[in-house]
């Protein structure tokens, strides 16, 4: 029972964690879906190099771990800077740029996910039945105003299921942060690990925490589908 | 940029890419030995059954594969004196073996949910037909619904092994030299991180490309008559 007491005593570190896993997974997931209706508008455009920009994007990001990636830029950005700045000149010798953990971590997360996003928004885009995009045209409807009454409504509505399985994914990809010293709830449980010598008790409780996350995000999810669906006939 | 240094780590690459794939095939092996039974018992009736499975499938696919393999690898020293007197520590001090203890029982709960969904989609007509043939139990499954599951759910499972064979680049966390795991190595000594990074990033492209060429043919040879509706997952990798 030295477990449940030394559980006790970390507690409130874990729960501080816990905070910052669900902060960062939610800038994570907002950078998401901006990177992914961008990708998204790109693929659907008619301009060949932007398609292609976007499709390269997709593909090579769903081809490289996640581990990787977060690696490759938080590490090898700032020294690629570093030793291109110092060509420069004897003035830039000293240059040094160091990456915070919560922008790099975030900004990587987002961009990972937004490939992700972008299949997600663009079946939305295409599961919008075109008759009425062309009636609310016929109706003389502005783009801004097809965009918020037609399509944005609707689109919602078939990209829930997708960006639920993103944000499942990426809440657990969040514990990759704490190989960059993020202070998130896997390293969090890896420091109480460490001191008191009780890994399988604090990775455990680890576990159990996102357990939680993710049975919370099912609920949420089913009631904001439910949501989202309102006015929808159902058999 | 610093060539010389991934021209002088390419050996060590190569080699990592051999662990990688490795770790990838026997963990994908064992986990589908696993995962046919388990989704057998998953599709019961009997809440008896089948609720043990969800609850293994809930907490592998709910908890980041990262807690998972600390739980294994460093959680199992919590255990060692336990370990020690049931002979079994050898083992649990290895990386390796938890690695792959790990990433087999990962994939197992996955391919468990996705043949599932193949089982569930097998049409009912199928199934009162062989009934009325007189088959039943494990006859119904081997040659009826079996054969039909793993066709529906092949486009999910070749997801599946894509997403595994990135997810065993986590194995370089606990001290494994798979193509990471190099990467890692060097870079800390060299400084040359993005040179190794990129150099990791692209035998991963590498390998997925080539195995997704595979799955593409292997799914065409499959179902050249049939060209069934491909069971719709959520083609995203776990954290």
């Amino acid at each position: 029972m030295e477990s449940i007491a030394a559980l006790e005593a970390r507690w409130p570190t874990l729960i501080e964690g816990l905070q910052m896993t669900l902060l960062v997974g939610l800038v994570s997931l907002a950078l998401a879906v901006v990177f992914g209706l961008l990708a998204a508008w790109a693929k659907l455009s008619s301009v060949r190099p932007i398609v292609f920009a976007a499709d390269t994007y997709t593909t090579v990001i769903r081809g490289v771990p996640e581990l990787v990636l977060i690696l490759l830029i938080y590490y090898g950005v700032p020294t690629l800077l570093q030793s291109t700045v110092r060509q420069w000149g004897p003035g830039f010798a000293d240059f040094r740029l160091d990456l915070d953990p919560f922008a790099a971590g975030t900004i990587t997360l987002g961009f990972i996910y937004g490939a992700f996003a972008a299949e997600v928004f663009r079946g939305a885009y295409l599961a919008v039945p075109r008759g009425q995009i062309e009636a609310a045209v016929a109706s003389g409807m502005s783009r801004v105003l097809l965009f918020r009454r037609i399509l944005f409504p609707q689109m919602l509505r078939f990209a829930l299921p997708g960006l639920g399985n993103v944000w499942m994914v990426l809440i657990k990809a969040t514990a990759l942060m704490s190989v960059i010293q993020l202070e998130e709830l896997m390293r969090k449980a890896e420091i109480a690990a460490g001191a008191t010598r009780m890994p399988f008790t604090f990775f455990l409780a680890a576990a159990l925490l996102f357990l939680a996350i993710t049975a919370v995000s099912v609920v949420v999810q089913g009631r904001l589908e439910r949501w989202a669906n309102r006015g929808v006939r159902q058999a | 940029m610093n060539f010389e240094i991934v021209w002088d780590s390419l050996p060590r690459f190569l080699s990592g890419a051999v662990l990688t794939v490795e770790i990838t095939f026997i963990s994908l092996a064992i986990g589908l030995i696993l995962a046919i039974p388990l989704a057998i018992l998953r599709v019961s009736r009997n809440p008896l059954v089948s609720l043990p499975v969800q609850g293994f499938t809930f907490f592998f696919r709910g908890t980041p594969l990262l807690v998972q393999l600390f739980l294994v690898y460093y959680g199992a020293g919590q255990f060692s004196d336990t370990l020690r007197t049931l002979g079994l520590w050898f083992l649990f001090r290895d990386p390796w073996f938890c690695g792959v203890l790990t990433l087999t029982l990962n994939t197992a709960a996955y391919t468990c949910e996705i043949l599932r969904g193949g089982i569930q989609a097998v049409p009912h007509g199928e199934v009162e037909a062989a009934r009325a043939f007189g088959m039943s139990g494990s006859k119904l499954y081997r040659r009826i619904i079996l054969p039909k599951a793993a066709r529906i759910a092949l486009p999910a499972y070749s997801n599946e092994v894509i997403f595994l064979l990135q997810a065993t680049s986590l194995v370089s966390l606990i001290t494994l030299m798979d193509i990471t795991g190099v990467a890692s190595r060097v870079a800390a000594r060299s400084f040359a991180f993005y040179e190794l990074y990129l150099t990791a990033a692209v035998f991963y492209l590498v390998i997925v490309y080539g195995l997704q060429g595979l799955f593409r043919r292997i799914e065409r040879r499959l179902s050249g008559h049939l060209r069934d509706r491909p069971l719709e997952e959520p083609s995203v990798p776990r954290g």
